[in-house]
C-alpha cells in the first residue's frame, strides 16, 4: 500500500520535474532545491522580520495601529517588507509539503535516512506555531478568529485552568501583557525551528542549505513583484463586541481552523495526533531491510580520507591508527549513520580492479557487495556481449537503468564504481564501449553520486579515471527510473557511436587469476589485446 | 552564459507559483456562522459550594491523628457541581450539571460554551445553582435581548457582584 502511494506519488513528481528540468536545467530547478529554498525562505522571513519588529507596538490598540501605520503610511518599505514576510512564510509551508511529498517518494526515509525525516516533525509543529503567532500579532479581525479558535482548541486539553479563550471575547480580562507574551513566541518560536533545521542537517555531508545564485535571485525578485501586486493587509480591527463575519484565512497555515467546525476540536486533534505518530514511525515500518554498514580492511587502507570526502550522509571519520601500518589515520565507520551506497569503495584507490589477488580486498567495502563481486559480475556480464559493439552497462538501482537485465551490471550507486573499473573494462577488452547510468541529474537518490561520478572522469576529483581511457567510449546517462525509453534511446545511440569507431588500441588480455574466478567467462573476449597494462596507481 | 529569454522564462514561472500561493493567503473567504446569525457564548468560571460543612472531630478522633497533624476540625475540600440551564427565545437550549475541577474536585467549574443563532428578539434567561439545595437556582438573570447579525453576546458570570452579566 504505502509502496502504492509511493510509486503514484513519484510518478507524478516526476511528470512534474520533467518539463521543469527543461525549463531551469537540473542545477536550478527549484524542486530539486526545495530544502535550500526552505532555508532561504526561512531567512527573508528572518530579516524581513527583524525590520517589522522596529515598526511593531505591543498593546491591544497599538498593536493594530502600528500595523496599519506600516503598511499604509511606509507601504513602500516596511509594508512590501510585510508582504515579503507573509509570502516567504507561506512559501515555507509549500516547500516543506513538498519536500516532505518528495523525500517519502523517493523513498528517503528510512534506513539511516530517518533521522532526517524524524527531525522534520517539530519543524512542522514549530512552523506552523510560527505562522499561527504571527498572524495572531496583527490583532485584526483574523486575528481574533484565530486567537478564539486557537485557545478553544488549547483549552479543550485538561491541561489550563480558566479557558484562554475567555481573554479574546469581551470579559475585559485581555491586557497588553498579553501582546508580550505573544511577540516572544513568535520570537522565540521560529528560533527553535532554526535550530531544529539545523539538527535536520546534520547527519548529511554537503548538505545543500543555499540555493544556486541565480535560483535565489529570481526567487526574491518574484517575491517582490508578488509584494507590490498584492500587498499583505490587515482585514479590519478586532471588535470584541463581534463574530468574525467573512475572513481572508491563510490556507496554507490555518486550514485546520475551518476544520474545528467541521470535526470538533477533538477531532482536529485526534487528527494532529494521528498525523504525528503516523510520520514519526514511518521510518520503522515493514518492510525493514537495511543493508550492512560498509566495512573498513585495515590492511588495505592507508587512510587517504578519499572515503570521507565522498561519504554523503558523514558516516565516516578519520581516527588515529589502531594497528602497526606506517600511516596516522584510518577510516572508522559509524554504521547507524551509513545507507550502504558503496560510495566510499568507490572512492578508495585500493578498489582497483587491475589487483590479481584472487581475493580483492579494497580498504572499505560494502559486505554484502563488495568491489570483489563487483569485478566478477562485471567480468561474466561482459562474457554476455556480442555484436560490433559490445557496450556494457553499469547502472544505479534508482536510475533509469535500474531495471535492465541485459548488458547490465547493477550498483547500489553509480559513484560506487571506482574509475579503475572502467579502465579495466576497457583496457581489458571485456567491452568496446562503457555507460554508467545513474539517477536523473541532481536528483541523485545517494545525494552527491552522480556529481562524484562526473567529476572523477573529468579528472577533477580523487580518485580520477586515468587520461589514458579513451573518453569517446564512455557515457553518462542521467535520468530518472521511470525514464526508461530515454534511457534505452541514450545507450542504443552511444553505442551505434561505437560501432562506428575503429578498434579500440591499448588492450590486454585478462590475467587469467581474475578469469579463473569467473566459470562463465567467454575464452574470446579477452583475446586481441596488444599491449599490458599494469596496475594503475592515481 | 545565461539566455535572457531563458531566464525570462523561468522568472515567469516562479513569479506565477507565487502568485498562486499568495492569492491562497486570504482566499477563498471563510464564514464560519451563517449569514444572518449571531452568537450567544455563556461562559464563566466559578466555584460551587463544598460538598459538606466543616465538622469538629470528636477528642477520639483527634487522638487518632499524628500529634503533629492535630486539628480540631475537619473541612473536606471537594466542591459541589453547579447546576446550570439557559433559555433563547422560551427554549431551554442548555442545561447542565457541571464538575469541579482539578484532582481533589475542590477547584472551580467552567462553562464554555457557544450557540449560533439566527439574528432576531429573544428573551434569554440563565440560571445557575451552587449551593446545597435541591430546587430552585441561586442566581438568575433574564432579558430581553436583540441579536444583531455577527453580534457576540457572552453571558458571564461576575464572582464579585455576585451576579450574571450580559455583553
Ligand atoms: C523548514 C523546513 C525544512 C527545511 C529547510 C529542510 C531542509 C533540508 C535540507 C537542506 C536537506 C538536505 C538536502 C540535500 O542537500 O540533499 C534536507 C533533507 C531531508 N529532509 Fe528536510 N527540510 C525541512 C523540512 C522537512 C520535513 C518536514 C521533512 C519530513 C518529515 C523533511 C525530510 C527530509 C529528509 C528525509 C531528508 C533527507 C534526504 C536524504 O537522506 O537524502 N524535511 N532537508
Amino acid at each position: 500500500m504505502i509502496h502504492a502511494i509511493r510509486a503514484i506519488l513519484r510518478r507524478g513528481f516526476e511528470l512534474i520535474e520533467r518539463p521543469f528540468d527543461y525549463l531551469f536545467g537540473a542545477s536550478l530547478n527549484p524542486l530539486k532545491q526545495l530544502g535550500a529554498l526552505g532555508f532561504f525562505f526561512f531567512w527573508v522571513v528572518a530579516v524581513s522580520g527583524i525590520y517589522l519588529f522596529i515598526f511593531f507596538d505591543t498593546g491591544i490598540e497599538r498593536a493594530y495601529q502600528s500595523v496599519e501605520y506600516l503598511t499604509n503610511d511606509h507601504w513602500y518599505h516596511a509594508g512590501v517588507m510585510r508582504s515579503l514576510h507573509r509570502y516567504a512564510s507561506d512559501l515555507m509551508v509549500v516547500m516543506v509539503l513538498t519536500h516532505l511529498l518528495r523525500e517519502f517518494a523517493y523513498d528517503h526515509y528510512r534506513g539511516a535516512r530517518w533521522f532526517s525525516w524524524f527531525t522534520g516533525l517539530p519543524i512542522i509543529w514549530l512552523l506552523y506555531t510560527s505562522g499561527i503567532t504571527g498572524y495572531w500579532l496583527v490583532w485584526d479581525k483574523l486575528a481574533h478568529y484565530v486567537a478564539i479558535v486557537s485557545s478553544e482548541l488549547l483549552d479543550w486539553l485538561p491541561i489550563f485552568g480558566e479557558p484562554i479563550a475567555r481573554n479574546f471575547i469581551s470579559t475585559g480580562t485581555l491586557t497588553s501583557r498579553f501582546f508580550t507574551l505573544m511577540v516572544f513566541m513568535h520570537v522565540a518560536v521560529p528560533l527553535i525551528l532554526l535550530f531544529i533545521m539545523w539538527v535536520h542537517i546534520i547527519r548529511i555531508s554537503r548538505p545543500k542549505v543555499n540555493p544556486p545564485r541565480m535560483l535565489a535571485g529570481l526567487t526574491l525578485a518574484a517575491l517582490i513583484a508578488v509584494s507590490l501586486w498584492k500587498p499583505a493587509v490587515s482585514q479590519g480591527h478586532v471588535d470584541m463586541a463581534k463574530v468574525s463575519t467573512e475572513l481572508g484565512l491563510d490556507w496554507l497555515y490555518l486550514p485546520l481552523y475551518p476544520l474545528v467546525d467541521l470535526w470538533g476540536k477533538g477531532g482536529v486533534w485526534a487528527f494532529l495526533l494521528a498525523f504525528s505518530v503516523m510520520l514519526g514511525l514511518m521510518p520503522w515500518l515493514p518492510p525493514l531491510r537495511r543493508a550492512k554498514a560498509a566495512e573498513v580492511f585495515l590492511d588495505h587502507c592507508n587512510g587517504c580520507g578519499r572515503c570521507v570526502e565522498d561519504c554523503p550522509y558523514e558516516a565516516i571519520r578519520m581516527v588515529k591508527r589502531t594497528d602497526a601500518l606506517p600511516f596516522p589515520t584510518q577510516a572508522q565507520v559509524n554504521p547507524s549513520l551509513c545507507v550502504a551506497c558503496g560510495i566510499c569503495a568507490g572512492a578508495c584507490p585500493s578498489s582497483t580492479p587491475f589487483r590479481r589477488t584472487e581475493d580483492l580486498v579494497t580498504g572499505i567495502d560494502l559486505p554484502e557487495y563488495p568491489i570483489r563481486l563487483l569485478r566478477e559480475r562485471t567480468v561474466a556480464m561482459s562474457s554476455t556481449l556480442s555484436g560490433p559493439a559490445r557496450v556494457l552497462v553499469l547502472a544505479c538501482d534508482h536510475g533509469g537503468a535500474a531495471r535492465r537485465k541485459e548488458q547490465t551490471v547493477h550498483v547500489p550507486c553509480v559513484a560506487m564504481v571506482p574509475p579503475s573499473l572502467i579502465d579495466f573494462i576497457l583496457s581489458r577488452n571485456l567491452a568496446d564501449g562503457v555507460v554508467v547510468a545513474g539517477c536523473s541529474e541532481s536528483a541523485c537518490f545517494n545525494r552527491l553520486g552522480g556529481d562524484w561520478t562526473e567529476q572523477r572522469f573529468a579528472g577533477e576529483r580523487d580518485p580520477y579515471l586515468r587520461a589514458r581511457v579513451p573518453r569517446e567510449r564512455i557515457a553518462t546517462v542521467w535520468t530518472s527510473k521511470l525514464a526508461v525509453s530515454q534511457t534505452e534511446a541514450s545507450i542504443a545511440a552511444f553505442t551505434d557511436k561505437i560501432a562506428a569507431l575503429p578498434p579500440a588500441k591499448l588492450r590486454s588480455p585478462l590475467p587469467p587469476s581474475i578469469r579463473i574466478l569467473e566459470q562463465g567467462a567467454d575464452e574470446t573476449q579477452a583475446a586481441g589485446g596488444q599491449q599490458k597494462a599494469e596496475a594503475p596507481n592515481d | 552564459m545565461t539566455n535572457p529569454l531563458r531566464t525570462a522564462g523561468q522568472f515567469v514561472v516562479i513569479l506565477a507559483l507565487f502568485m498562486a500561493v499568495a492569492a491562497f493567503s486570504n482566499w477563498p473567504v471563510y464564514r464560519q456562522n451563517p449569514q444572518g446569525s449571531a452568537v450567544v457564548m455563556l461562559t464563566f468560571v466559578h466555584g460551587a459550594d463544598r460538598q459538606a460543612e466543616c465538622r469538629r472531630l470528636t477528642p477520639a478522633e483527634i487522638a487518632k491523628l499524628p500529634p503533629n497533624m492535630r486539628r480540631v476540625q475537619e473541612c473536606p475540600r471537594g466542591r459541589r457541581s453547579l447546576e446550570v440551564e439557559l433559555d433563547i427565545g422560551g427554549k431551554t437550549v442548555y442545561r447542565a450539571s457541571l464538575p469541579p475541577s482539578g484532582i481533589a474536585g475542590d477547584g472551580p467549574s467552567k462553562v464554555y460554551e457557544r450557540f449560533v443563532w439566527p439574528a432576531g428578539e429573544y428573551d434569554i434567561a440563565v440560571r445557575m445553582r451552587d449551593s446545597p439545595r435541591r430546587e430552585g437556582f441561586d442566581y438568575m438573570r433574564s432579558e430581553h435581548v436583540k441579536l444583531a447579525p455577527d453580534q457576540l453576546l457572552v453571558i458571564d458570570f461576575n464572582p464579585q457582584g455576585r451576579e450574571f452579566v450580559f455583553r
